[in-house]
Formats: structure tokens, C-alpha cells, sequence
């Protein structure tokens, strides 16, 4: 186990550089952010040039690299465009959009694996065929549509809910975002789990456990769900990392100032250390989940082991 | 719209091919990536193609009937299938009216009146108008030609691309596959809409090519991936190392032996693919770094009325409507192939 983990920690190496020098290279060589400080402004080459030294932008492109990564290793994740630091935004957005993401999972865990089980349950039947072709809706209608068309209809028409979230971002403000960001991860949860109970009712301990005369619910909730819910914990699990990233339209419907906004506004702006800061951080979270993910399945499936 | 039974594999920590901190775990056919769910089934439709041969690919109907070939068993099951006929007439009307979009609308969609901004319905107009006042019936079908070919272009180059460096890389392994592998790890470890805001805002251009550079750029990947499994698979069958016996040079095998078989997954991929490129290319286009005015985008249409949804709320939900319909079409289409292609299904 713990040989296992040091590889996977050294195989992550280079993943980790490769993602974030791509961005690197994306932001500085790209785009100009020396240009951007100026906004329509042509700025003076001096004054230019002199702004490019003191940022090392003067550099070379891997040195301006290793420069970066190093100081980001010292806590130090430059100037944002309006003057903070950029840790202090992560430090106002992560936790919002990690709420977003607990609500966003919940959502997808309560209501994905329900579908999921009684679908599962009844397959062929009209209420599993009505789940799936749902499923399929669900996909096809882009975030940004139904992020609209729910906040049209709660938020403005029914006046159910708030229509957008203040800036402090309590839970309870954050449900409606929380549901238009879950339901594609959700119709997939419920996929995956309506597979695993049709493939694990059919399996000797299911009949094990009928045979000895358990009443129905037990036999559910306590044989088959317990081992048919690996693969969708395991899948909830890497969905962390892209539900966090991925919250970048539906944090601009809803106005919710966490990472996604913060990346909006960096990435219009133009400001090169919010958008590389923020996404070395995604991908770090990204790559440890996985690896989290990876050790939680063994520990809940004991048929594997990790030499 | 039956799911396949996740292969009883070899136990397995990690995905097929040694080390893979995002593939997918033994009970899950295909791990998620940073392209969301949809992407995500896409891949889990395909990959359960690629693995167990079962009865064999032709002649899996046995003696009752004349042996079949794989393309037209699936192509005899595909025509009773009605999601098949409803997704493949949806998509020709969709490719006739993107070439020919003078067809069912006569007016000019950027031709607008100022006068009649965020009107609703009048006899023949009947979506209405949006903000600028042009008509949201004309400039819905029209729409349909720029998602039409972002998603078409995109999926041709995604799929060229990504089946060719899988293919090769899964056939010849070694030192190229495991590169394939961890080249492809960095572009899984990128959130796709993320990585679309940074690459396309600084690019100006006015043309579709950026957007579906972009979107070759991250999806190629992905179907590399399917691509490689499947040839892994296609590979140890007997015929190959029959042809190979008979002296069959490497590019003979690869292309009259290998590919043929392991091509399946890979159209079925690309056909899902090609519905969420189409939401991809709308998502970035919403957030206004994709296509431009004055290209005529669903996506730019629905970001410019959203901020009016309280007021005029048609405006939104034509172009809204023809967009999912038009994702709709290709997943369905996919999930069709995918059952057709599949035997073990029957």
C-alpha cells in the first residue's frame, strides 16, 4: 500500500507539470499580460519594458516557468488585477465554492442514487425506460439553459427562492445553484448506479439472502446496495475536482463569487497569476482526488489490493 | 437504451495499460474526465464495445440464419430500431437546413428593426423578435449551420487525430503508448471549459477554426484512448496472428486486419461526441469566447437574451430548444449504434 502510494505520488509529477505549464504557456505566451495592465491603452515601451523586468516577464519562457512554480511553492501567488494578493481570493472563493460543490454532491448522491435503485430494481419496466430517456434529456440540455430556465422559473416567476446568491453564500441560497450544477453528473450517478444494482441483483448472495427469508427492504438496503454503491462513490469522488472547475457557468448565472468567478474575471482581464494560481490549485485537487479515490476503492472493496 | 454488463475482467487497481490516474476502476466502464457527465457516457457507451468479443463479432446469430457481417447485422438491427429512424431523420434535417437554411426561412437573419425589438409572435414571425429586433425564427435556423459544422469539423479532426496516435500507440506499445498515456493524462487534468476561456480569449478571430481547434486540441484524447483499447483488444485475436504468420508486414495488419474490427467504439464514441462538442462550442460561445458576431450562434443568441428572460422569455427558448434537440439527436443516434453494434446486447 504505502509503495503504491509513493508511485502514484511520483507518476503524479509529471502530470502535475505538464497540465500547469500548459496553462502557463497558454496565459504569458499567448496572450500579452503586460498589454492587459494597460487595458485600450497602447502603453509607453518603456514603462513596458521596465514592468517586464521587475515581473520577469523578460525571461525566457521555462524560466519564467520554474520562476513561478518556485515562488508558488513559498505561498507566494502574485497580485491580482485589482491589487489583493491572490491568495486572499482563493481564501474568499474556495470556501464558497466548495459549499456550492457539498451541496452540488448531495444532491447528486440523494437523489442520483435513488432514481438509480428503483430503476435498477424495475428494469424494462415503464418507470426504468421513463428514467433513462430523462437521463438522456438531462445531458442534452447544456448547464447554461437549464441554470436559466430554473432560475427564470423558481427565482423570478414562482419566487420560490432568491434569483441570485449574496455575496456570503449560505447553504441555503445555494440549493438551486447546487441542483443546475448536479444534474449532469447526476444523470450519470444514476446510470451508473441503476447498472451496478441490475448487474449485483442477479448475484448468489442477493439470492443467498432471499432464500433465508429477509424481508425485501433488508435485502436492498443492507446486500445489495451496500456492494452495488463502489462505483458510484468511487465516480462522486473524481467528480470533485470537475465540479469545482466546472462551476464556471453557473456560478456567472448565479453570481456566486467563488472560483469559477474569480477565473471569469482573470481570464477576461487578463491577469495571469489569477487564472495560472487558481488552476495549479484545480489541478492539485483534481490529481489528489483521484488518488483518493483510488485508495478509498480498495478500502471498500477488499477484492483489491495494491501491490 | 440497455446498458451492457460491465465485463468480468482481470482483477485490476488501475485502467487497462498499467498506470492511469484517471482511468477508469473495474466496476466502472469508463472514468470521468474534465468534460462532464455527457462526455462521460459517451466514453462508458464506447468502451463497453471494446471489451468482451463474445460470440464473435460475425456470424453471432449462429445457424438459424445466413452469417451476417458485423455492419449489416448492425445495420439490419439499426432499421427496426425508432430512435435510430427518429434521430437520423432529426440530424438530416438538421445538415439540410445548416446547407440550404433558405429552405424554411426567407428573410435575412441579420437584418433587424429596431422597432420591433423583443416583440412576440406575429403572422409569419412566428418565434417572435429579439432585443435588436431581428426575427428569432430565422436566426434559429440559421444558427443550426455553425453548430453544425463545429460539431462535424471537430469531430472529424477529435477522431483522425485521436484514433491514429491511439491506434498506433496501442499496436506498436512500448515507449510511444506509455507518452500516449501520460500526453493524454495532461489534457485530462484541464477543466475543458476552463482551458477553452484561457486558449480562446486571447485568439481574435471571427472564423469557427479556432473554436474547433480548441476543441480537436482537448477532445483527440479521449477517443485516442478508446482507440488504443480497442486495438489492444483487436490484436490478440487469432486472424492476426494468422495473417502475421503468413508473413503480413506491420501496415497490412494494422490496416486490413486491425483496424476494421476495432473501429466500432470509435464511431460510436464520436457519434456522442459530436452532440456535446455541439454544447461545448454554445457553452463557449455563451460565455463570449467562441464564435462572434457576426456569426449567427444559438449559443450568442442565448446569451444576449438571457439578461431579458424576465421580459421576453421566447428569445431564449427557441434557440435553447434547438440546441438541446440538436445534442439530443446525436446522443440518441449514438446509443443507437451503440446497441446495434454491440452483440452481446441482442
Amino acid at each position: 500500500m504505502g509503495r503504491y502510494v509513493i508511485r502514484r505520488l511520483l507518476q503524479m509529477i509529471p502530470v502535475f507539470i505538464g497540465s500547469t505549464f500548459l496553462i502557463f504557456f497558454m496565459v504569458y505566451a499567448l496572450g500579452d499580460p503586460v498589454a492587459a495592465l494597460f487595458g485600450d491603452k497602447a502603453p509607453d515601451p518603456a514603462t513596458a519594458a521596465r514592468i517586464r523586468k521587475d515581473l520577469y516577464l523578460d525571461q525566457p519562457l521555462w524560466k519564467q516557468y520554474l520562476h513561478y512554480m518556485n515562488q508558488i511553492f513559498q505561498g507566494d501567488f502574485g497580485t491580482a488585477f485589482n491589487g489583493q494578493s491572490v491568495t486572499s481570493l482563493m481564501a474568499t472563493a474556495f470556501p464558497v465554492t466548495l459549499r456550492l460543490t457539498i451541496v452540488a454532491i448531495v444532491i447528486e448522491v440523494v437523489v442520483g442514487i435513488t432514481l438509480g435503485v428503483v430503476s435498477g430494481l424495475r428494469r424494462g419496466r415503464s418507470v426504468d425506460t421513463s428514467v433513462l430517456v430523462l437521463t438522456l434529456v438531462v445531458i442534452s440540455v447544456p448547464t447554461f439553459v437549464t441554470g436559466y430556465l430554473l432560475q427564470y422559473l423558481f427565482g423570478v416567476k414562482w419566487g420560490w427562492v432568491r434569483p441570485t446568491v449574496s455575496p456570503d453564500a449560505p447553504f441555503s441560497e445555494l440549493i438551486l445553484p447546487g441542483i443546475v450544477l448536479a444534474l449532469v453528473s447526476l444523470a450519470y450517478v444514476t446510470r451508473l448506479s441503476r447498472t451496478s444494482i441490475a448487474e449485483n441483483a442477479k448475484a448468489d448472495y442477493v439470492r443467498t439472502a432471499v432464500a433465508k427469508g429477509l424481508p425485501r427492504r433488508r435485502v436492498v438496503t443492507r446486500h445489495l446496495l451496500r456492494n452495488s454503491l463502489i462505483p458510484v462513490v468511487t465516480f462522486i469522488g473524481t467528480d470533485i475536482g470537475a465540479l469545482m472547475g466546472g462551476a464556471i457557468v453557473t456560478e456567472r448565472i448565479f453570481n456566486i463569487h467563488g472560483v469559477g468567478y474569480q477565473l471569469y474575471q482573470g481570464i477576461l482581464r487578463n491577469n495571469a497569476p489569477t487564472v495560472v494560481g487558481f488552476v495549479t490549485i484545480l489541478v492539485i485537487v483534481f490529481l489528489v482526488a483521484n488518488l483518493l479515490v483510488d485508495l478509498l476503492y480498495a478500502v471498500l472493496d477488499p477484492r483489491i489490493r495494491y501491490a | 437504451m440497455r446498458e451492457p454488463e460491465p465485463p468480468e475482467g482481470p482483477e485490476r487497481a488501475e485502467g487497462p495499460g498499467g498506470y492511469d490516474p484517471v482511468g477508469p476502476r473495474r466496476h466502472e466502464a469508463i472514468s470521468p474526465t474534465g468534460q462532464g457527465g455527457a462526455m462521460d457516457l459517451a466514453l462508458e457507451e464506447a468502451e463497453s464495445l471494446e471489451k468482451g468479443p463474445g460470440p464473435g463479432p460475425a456470424g453471432g446469430s449462429g445457424a438459424q440464419e445466413k452469417a451476417r457481417s458485423l455492419w449489416s447485422d448492425a445495420w439490419h438491427q439499426l432499421r427496426r430500431n425508432p430512435v435510430f429512424v427518429v434521430s437520423s431523420l432529426l440530424i438530416l434535417f438538421l445538415i439540410v437546413i445548416s446547407v440550404w437554411p433558405q429552405l424554411i426561412a426567407s428573410g435575412d437573419p441579420l437584418q433587424c428593426d429596431l422597432s420591433k425589438s423583443q416583440q412576440g409572435a406575429s403572422p409569419g414571425h412566428p418565434f417572435g423578435y429579439d432585443t435588436q429586433g431581428c426575427d428569432v425564427y430565422t436566426r434559429t435556423v440559421y444558427g443550426a449551420r455553425a453548430s453544425i459544422t463545429v460539431g462535424i469539423c471537430a469531430t472529424l479532426g477529435a477522431a483522425l487525430l485521436g484514433s491514429a496516435l491511439g491506434g498506433l500507440a496501442g499496436f506498436f506499445g512500448g515507449w510511444s503508448d506509455s507518452l500516449l498515456s501520460r500526453v493524454a493524462d495532461i489534457f485530462f487534468g484541464i477543466p475543458v471549459v476552463l482551458g477553452g476561456l484561457v486558449f480562446l480569449s486571447v485568439v481574435t478571430s471571427n472564423t469557427v477554426w479556432p473554436v474547433v481547434g480548441f476543441i480537436v486540441l482537448l477532445g483527440w484524447p479521449q477517443i485516442a484512448r478508446i482507440a488504443r483499447g480497442s486495438v489492444i483488444t483487436a490484436k490478440q485475436n487469432d486472424y492476426v496472428q494468422a495473417a502475421r504468420a503468413l508473413g503480413a508486414g506491420n501496415g497490412r495488419i494494422l490496416l486490413r486486419h486491425v483496424a476494421p474490427n476495432a473501429v466500432a467504439p470509435v464511431i460510436v464514441v464520436a457519434t456522442i461526441a459530436l452532440g456535446t462538442y455541439i454544447a461545448l462550442e454554445a457553452t463557449l460561445s455563451f460565455l463570449g469566447v467562441g464564435l462572434r458576431p457576426p456569426t449567427v450562434s444559438w449559443g450568442i443568441d442565448i446569451s444576449n437574451a438571457a439578461p431579458q428572460i424576465r421580459n421576453a422569455p421566447h428569445m431564449l427558448l427557441y434557440p435553447a430548444g434547438a440546441l438541446s434537440l440538436t445534442v439530443l439527436a446525436f446522443i440518441m443516434l449514438g446509443d443507437a449504434v451503440r446497441d446495434a453494434l454491440d452483440p452481446k446486447l441482442r
